[in-house]
């Protein structure tokens, strides 16, 4: 479990990144500028954080391989492997997602 | 653990649930707290991880010392094993037993792999699910950086950074003050808050505001927040559109008629913006109500909220409910509200609200009323919208379909929006276009009915759920 003191390392689609301690994914993401990370079904839009409490599942993400997370309520821990969908477009629906 | 019996379950930490647990297990009642978040707090006390910061100093909360003395008795009860915390778990299915009594299914917040989840059968139900801001799309809503203002707050407060340098916070309501005043705290710029409505709406209701003079105190405070940072709080405003290829780059914004409509010719444009925060009032979170039966009404807000009688029972006997869900009005009246359910829960025959609380309790509940009318959601609201602006955004369903919809084939509520435009069928579940739908639905002008905004709140699983635990479900034996 990570403290407020130490920086936490983790990735993101492959990429490593930094993050101050004590944060969530999104908000990891969000600091290292990623404002992005889920394509959506039909066009392919970027979507990210938006309403921040874990009600409007805009941010999901996958994290550790566990798909479809929301990424405002993960907890990001040192060594996370965290991966969007926006570069691959493979979204699932939530009927055949989980 | 997969199972529990209790006497009372409470769903929600937050201001009513914190409140409705201590109160209950203090009547002496076994009580079962479920909460989707880590720590108790809910949206209003959101803070820092307690893993790290075990004793956070509360900067940019209100009422903190209320939390504290409401959280050191709810650790009490925890430690003498009369309060059983089940934090990171949401309900996705509430139900009555034929006999008496309530089962709460739940399932994990974030997926894990942890195994099962526990159900929570109790002989009475507090439910206290809080809300969420209510939106209504605007066109470049969907573009990154675009964020509830609430999400902005709760961003800020539960990890201590913002996201992004330079804001536009917009809408409707008092809770915007706070959100730009801990934007502007935390190091951010906020170029403006615009309010759509005029600040003179609240002349006829000062009796009611004067009546509660903590939030004339939180109002000063705010004001002085502003100055010090030079916040321009532009009233009659409005976002007229966000602009930006792959993410929030401009704002244009304009002067606000009495209904709501953009007056041509003013206003103006902010460029390098990060991030916009959008709140117009909140939105109860109703499916667990709606799905164990509890009368609903339309409170002045246009919200729908459940019916709950002096001691905060609902329609349904045995089922009691507090804070946002009984009717928007923050976290003092959901304090009194949860401490009130609580109390009733635990012992039927209990008073349970001292006469001068019961008088606070009224007082704050007038405020609210005053509040919801000061802070109406434009009547012309739909003016705003382009043909292409989504108004679901999981499914990607824009307004020319919803009118198509509506105009063409007679989809004026929420429920035939769904069958035909594929309005709000995706990942959210309506939750976020809900009140919009029902509004496009009912047409320009003319406000969301109760039954097509309880359609839209109806959720046969109050939360995605893995299958595994559906399967599980054929197995049980409870």
């Amino acid at each position: 479990m990570s403290t407020l003191d130490d920086p936490v390392r983790f990735t993101f689609d492959g990429r490593d990144l930094v993050a101050g301690p004590g944060q969530t994914v999104g908000a990891a993401l969000v600091t290292n500028g990623v404002t992005a990370w889920r394509g959506t079904r039909k066009e392919g839009r970027p979507w990210g954080l938006f309403c921040g409490i874990g009600v409007c599942f805009d941010c999901l993400v996958t994290v550790d391989g566990m798909s479809n997370q929301r990424a405002c309520l993960v907890e990001l821990r040192d060594g996370m492997e965290v991966r969007g969908t926006l570069a691959t477009d493979t979204e699932e629906s939530p009927e055949e997602a989980r | 653990m997969s199972g529990l019996t209790v006497d009372v379950a409470v769903v929600g930490t937050g201001p009513a649930g914190l409140a409705a647990a201590v109160a209950a297990a203090e009547a002496g009642a076994v009580v079962a707290v479920v909460d989707a978040g880590n720590q108790p707090g809910g949206q209003f006390w959101r803070h820092r991880p307690e893993t790290g910061d075990a004793d956070p100093d509360g900067r940019g909360h209100h009422d903190w010392k209320t939390f504290l003395d409401l959280r050191r008795r709810f650790r009490a009860g925890t430690a003498s094993g009369r309060v059983h915390h089940l934090p990171g778990l949401q309900v996705w299915m509430a139900s009555k037993n034929h006999d008496a009594g309530f089962t709460l299914r739940t399932t994990r917040t974030v997926v894990d792999g942890e195994g099962a989840a526990p159900t929570v059968h109790a002989t009475r139900l507090v439910l206290c699910p809080g809300g969420y801001d209510r939106q209504l799309p605007v066109p470049g809503w969907e573009l990154p950086g675009v964020m509830a203002a609430g999400g902005i707050q709760a961003f800020v407060k539960a990890n201590g950074v913002l996201p992004g340098k330079r804001f536009v916070v917009a809408g409707t309501g008092p809770f915007l003050l706070p959100v730009a005043a801990n934007i502007a705290e935390a190091g951010g710029e906020v170029l403006a808050v615009l309010e759509s409505s005029s600040l003179s709406t609240w002349l006829p209701h000062w009796k009611a505001a004067a009546s509660v003079p903590g939030k004339a105190l939180e109002g000063a405070e705010y004001a002085g927040v502003f100055a010090r940072h030079r916040i321009p709080y532009k009233t009659r405003s409005i976002v007229t559109a966000v602009e930006g290829e792959d993410r929030v780059r401009a704002v244009s914004w304009a002067k606000a008629d009495a209904d709501g409509r953009a007056v041509p010719g003013t206003g103006g444009r902010w460029e390098d913006v990060d991030v916009v925060g959008f709140g117009w009032g909140f939105t109860p979170q109703m499916e667990l109500p709606l799905a164990l039966g509890a009368a609903t009404r339309v409170d002045a807000d246009g919200s729908l909220v459940a019916v709950v009688d002096e001691r905060q029972e609902s329609s349904v006997p045995g089922l009691f409910l507090a804070g946002e869900v009984t009717g928007v009005g923050g976290a003092v009246l959901a304090v009194l509200e949860g401490r009130a359910a609580g109390t009733a829960a635990a012992d039927p025959a209990a008073v349970v609200l001292p006469a001068k609380e019961a008088v606070r309790r009224d007082r704050h509940r007038r405020f609210a009323q005053a509040m919801h009318r000061a802070h109406p959601v434009p009547q012309a609201w739909q003016d705003w919208l382009t043909p292409e602006t989504l108004v679901c955004r999981c499914e990607e369903v824009p307004v020319s379909a919803v009118t198509e919809a509506r105009d063409a084939l007679g989809a004026e509520d929420s429920r035939s929006l769904k069958s035909f435009a594929r309005v709000g069928m995706g990942w959210c579940q309506g939750r976020v276009c809900g009140f919009a739908a029902s509004c496009l639905g009912a047409g320009p002008g003319e406000p969301a009915t109760r039954s097509s905004l309880a359609s839209a709140a109806k959720r046969p699983l109050a939360v995605p759920v893995p299958i595994s635990e559906l399967a599980a479900l054929d197995a049980s034996t409870d």
